[in-house]
C-alpha cells in the first residue's frame, strides 16, 4: 500500500502537479481581487464597497459553487458532465411537486433531491468508464433526460410554500459588522445557510483532494490515464467515482439553488451547466485533465458574478456585456493553459 | 515557440490592464456625475426586466428607458435577465445594495420571489410589480402592480371566435401556447380552455409552447402540420409566434388569415402584429399595451407625495379584426 502511495506520488510528479495547479490558482485569485477593488474604487457612492455586496456573490451563487465543484472532479478526470443544469431543474421541479403536490416533508425533498443527483452519477459514471462511452454523450444525453423529465412531472411554475423549507429559505445569518443606509438605518449583513453549506463543501473537497488516496488517483487518471493504469489505479473505478460526486453534488447545488429561488419550473437554471464549466476553466481546471482545485472554481463563480454585479451596477450596459466579457476571460485562461501545457510536453 | 506565447500572454495583460487604467477615471467620473445627481433630486429607479425575447418586451423596455430619464427627474438602472429568474433574483439584490428608491420588476414568472422581496422590504426599499403578476405568501412583499388583465384578453378573442365560428360544426384549434408559467401564457389559455369548454364542437388538436418566440412558434407549427393539416384556427399567444406559426403555414402550401385555409388569432397587437392584421394574415389581434413607464412613473409620484396607489391596476385594452382595421391605426403605434 505504502509503495503503492509513493509509486503514484512519483508519476503524477506531485510537486510540478502543485506547481502548475496554484499558479493557475494565483492568477484567477489575483484577477478576482484586481477586479472587485476596481468595482470598489469606481462604484463606491453605489454600494460596491458594501460588505453585503460581497456577500450576495455567495448568496446568489452558493448553488453554482457546489455543482461547479462537483464538475471540476470530474473535470480533473478529463471527463466532462454537462448534465448538472437539467438536474438542478429536476430537483427543483421534484422538490417543489413533493412538498406541494404530494405533500411531504422538506427532510423527504432533499432525500430525493441526494437520491436523484446519485441516480444521474451512477449512470452516467458507469456508461463513461466500464462502458467507455464519450462523457459528452452520455451526458448530453443526461441533460435532455434531465429537462424532459422535469417537464414530464409539472410544466406549471411550482411554488414551494412549505413552512419548514421556507423558513430555511428565509432563515438570515445576522454577521457582527454592517452598513448605515442613506436614511441613516443601520443594516447589519447577513449570509443564508446555502453559503455556509457551499462553503463547507468546497473546504471538503479540497481535503478530499490533497489528503486522500482517492483524491490524488482522480489527478493521477487525468494527467495520464496510461501510466496512471500501469502503476496499477483503478482508473475506471476512479472516474466512476468521480462521476458519481458530481450528480451528488449536483443533488445538493440543485436544492440550493432551489432555497435560492424557492420554486420549481421548467426553464429553471437553464445554461448553469455552462456557468459550472466555465468557473471551472476560469479556475484554473485544465480541460484535458489533471489539473484543477476547487477554490479556484469558487473564485471562478465569484468571477463571473463580480463582472454581473459590475454591469448591473453601471446600469446603463446591455447585460450582454457580461458573456462577452466572460468570453473574454475564458480565451485568457485557455491561452494561458495551453502554455502551461505544452511546457509541461516539452519538460517530458 | 514558448517565449513568444509568454511574450504574448504578457502582451494581452499589459494592455488589458492599461485599457482598465484608462477607463477607470472616465467611468469614476460620469458615476460622480451620477451619483452627484442624486444630491440635485433625482430619483433612482432599479429596473430589472425579464430580457428581449419579443417586440412587446423591447417596447417595454423602451418605454421604461424613455419615461426615466434625468431630464424627468429620475436615474434608471436597467438590467436585462436574458430569461433567467436567478439573474433577476441577483439584479435586484444588487439594487437593494445600490440604496436605489425605488425597484420595479417585471417579472419572468409568477413564483420564487419571497425571499429577496423581504430582503427589498428589510432595506425599505418599495417594490412594483410590472407585466406579470407574482404569486408571494404574504401580500405586502410588493407595493403595487401595473400589468394587463390577460384572463380577459383570452376572453375577448375567445368572444370573436364565438361569433366568427358559429355554425360550424366541428372547429380543430391548435394552440401555441407561451412561456410555461408567465402570467400571459396562464391567461391567456384559461381563456381559450374555458372557451374549448363551453362549445362542445371546439377541439384543441395541439397544445405546445412556441416560448413566445417566433423561431420557436414555427417550428412547433411545423411539426403540427406534419402531423395534420385539418386545422381551422391557430391560437398564438403572442404575435412573434403568430409570425412563426404564418411562416410554417405558408411553407406547407396553405393559407394563413382572412379568406385562407387557417384562421390565426394573436395578441400583443405590435406595430408588425397590426401590419400583418392589415395584410389580412392575422384575423384577430388583441392588445396588451406595452407602454408602463409612464403608468409606472406615475405610482412613484402618487408614492413620492405620500399617497397609497390602487394596489393591483389593470391597463385598459383593445381587440382589432382584420376586416375593420384600418391604416392609421397601424401607423399611430409607435412599438
Amino acid at each position: 500500500m505504502k509503495l503503492l502511495n509513493k509509486r503514484l506520488n512519483t508519476a503524477v510528479s506531485k510537486q510540478k502537479m502543485v506547481s502548475d495547479t496554484t499558479f493557475l490558482i494565483l492568477v484567477t485569485v489575483s484577477l478576482f481581487i484586481v477586479m472587485y477593488i476596481a468595482g470598489m474604487i469606481i462604484f463606491h457612492d453605489q454600494g460596491f464597497a458594501k460588505p453585503q455586496m460581497f456577500l450576495n456573490l455567495l448568496i446568489s451563487n452558493a448553488g453554482l459553487i457546489v455543482i461547479a465543484c462537483g464538475l471540476t472532479l470530474v473535470m480533473i478526470t478529463g471527463g466532462i458532465d454537462i448534465s448538472v443544469g437539467s438536474v438542478t431543474a429536476l430537483v427543483c421541479m421534484t422538490s417543489a411537486y413533493s412538498m406541494e403536490v404530494l405533500g411531504t416533508s422538506a427532510y423527504t425533498s432533499i432525500l430525493i433531491a441526494l437520491a436523484i443527483g446519485l441516480a444521474f452519477g451512477v449512470v452516467q459514471g458507469y456508461l463513461v468508464s466500464y462502458l467507455n462511452i464519450q462523457p459528452f454523450i452520455v451526458t448530453l444525453a443526461g441533460m435532455f433526460f434531465g429537462r424532459g423529465m422535469t417537464a414530464v412531472i409539472s410544466k406549471e411554475m411550482l411554488t414551494i410554500k412549505n413552512a419548514t423549507f421556507r423558513s430555511w429559505a428565509d432563515f438570515k445569518i445576522y454577521l457582527p459588522f454592517g452598513t448605515v443606509n442613506k436614511s441613516g438605518i443601520y443594516q447589519p449583513a447577513y449570509i443564508y445557510p446555502t453559503v455556509i453549506i457551499a462553503l463547507i463543501i468546497v473546504v471538503l473537497i479540497v481535503f478530499m483532494l490533497k489528503k486522500t488516496k482517492f483524491g490524488r488517483s482522480l489527478y493521477a487518471v487525468g494527467g495520464n490515464q496510461q501510466s496512471a493504469l500501469m502503476m496499477g489505479l483503478n482508473v475506471k473505478r476512479s472516474k466512476m467515482m468521480a462521476y458519481v460526486l458530481s450528480g451528488l453534488l449536483a443533488g445538493i447545488g440543485g436544492f440550493l439553488f432551489c432555497l435560492n429561488t424557492g420554486a420549481g419550473f421548467v426553464e429553471q437554471a437553464r445554461g448553469l451547466e455552462m456557468d459550472a464549466i466555465s468557473s471551472s476553466v476560469i479556475g484554473g481546471t485544465l480541460l484535458s485533465g489533471g489539473v484543477g482545485n476547487p477554490i479556484g472554481t469558487l473564485f471562478g463563480v465569484l468571477i463571473k458574478g463580480t463582472i454581473g454585479s459590475l454591469i448591473t451596477t453601471q446600469g446603463t450596459l446591455s447585460s450582454w456585456w457580461v458573456r462577452i466579457v466572460l468570453s473574454a476571460l475564458l480565451c485568457f485562461f485557455i491561452v494561458l493553459q495551453s502554455v502551461i501545457t505544452s511546457r509541461k510536453r516539452q519538460a517530458e | 515557440m514558448k517565449k513568444f506565447l509568454t511574450f504574448l500572454l504578457l502582451a494581452a495583460l499589459t494592455l488589458s490592464l492599461v485599457a482598465c487604467g484608462q477607463s477607470a477615471p472616465n467611468d469614476s467620473n460620469s458615476n460622480a456625475a451620477a451619483g452627484g445627481g442624486s444630491e440635485k433630486g433625482l430619483i433612482v429607479v432599479g429596473f430589472s426586466q425579464v430580457g428581449a425575447e419579443s417586440d412587446w418586451r423591447t417596447a417595454n423596455s423602451q418605454s421604461m428607458k424613455d419615461t426615466f430619464t434625468e431630464a424627468n427627474g429620475y436615474k434608471l438602472i436597467f438590467d436585462d435577465a436574458q430569461g433567467k429568474q436567478d439573474n433577476q433574483i441577483t439584479a435586484i439584490r444588487n439594487f437593494i445594495q445600490q440604496e436605489v428608491d425605488y425597484i420595479v420588476v417585471a417579472p419572468i414568472g409568477e413564483t420564487g420571489w419571497d425571499t429577496v422581496l423581504q430582503e427589498a422590504k428589510d432595506a425599505g426599499i418599495p417594490v412594483i410589480i410590472v407585466d406579470r403578476m407574482i404569486n408571494v405568501a404574504k401580500d405586502d412583499l410588493f407595493y403595487c402592480w401595473v400589468g394587463s388583465d390577460f384572463r380577459k384578453e383570452g376572453d375577448i378573442a375567445v368572444e370573436w371566435m364565438n361569433k366568427e365560428l358559429a355554425g360550424k360544426d366541428a372547429v380543430k384549434i391548435v394552440h401555441l401556447q407561451g412561456t410555461i408559467g408567465s402570467s400571459a401564457q396562464i391567461g391567456r389559455t384559461e381563456g381559450l380552455e374555458a372557451g374549448a369548454k363551453a362549445n362542445s364542437n371546439w377541439e384543441i388538436v395541439a397544445q405546445q409552447t412556441g416560448e413566445f418566440t417566433q423561431a420557436k412558434g414555427q417550428e412547433v407549427m411545423e411539426s403540427i402540420l406534419k402531423q395534420t393539416t385539418e386545422i381551422d384556427v391557430v391560437y398564438c399567444e403572442n404575435d412573434n409566434m403568430a409570425f412563426g406559426a404564418i411562416d410554417a403555414i405558408e411553407a406547407a402550401g396553405m393559407k394563413a388569415g382572412v379568406g385562407g385555409d387557417i384562421v390565426v388569432i394573436s395578441f400583443d397587437a405590435t406595430n408588425a402584429g397590426l401590419t400583418m392584421t392589415l395584410d389580412q394574415k392575422i384575423n384577430y389581434n388583441v392588445e396588451c399595451n406595452p407602454l408602463h413607464g409612464p403608468r409606472v412613473a406615475k405610482l412613484i409620484e402618487q408614492i413620492e407625495a405620500g399617497e397609497t396607489p390602487e394596489k393591483l391596476a389593470y391597463v385598459e385594452e383593445e381587440a382589432f379584426d382584420a376586416k375593420t382595421i384600418t391604416k392609421e391605426i397601424v401607423d399611430a403605434r409607435s412599438y
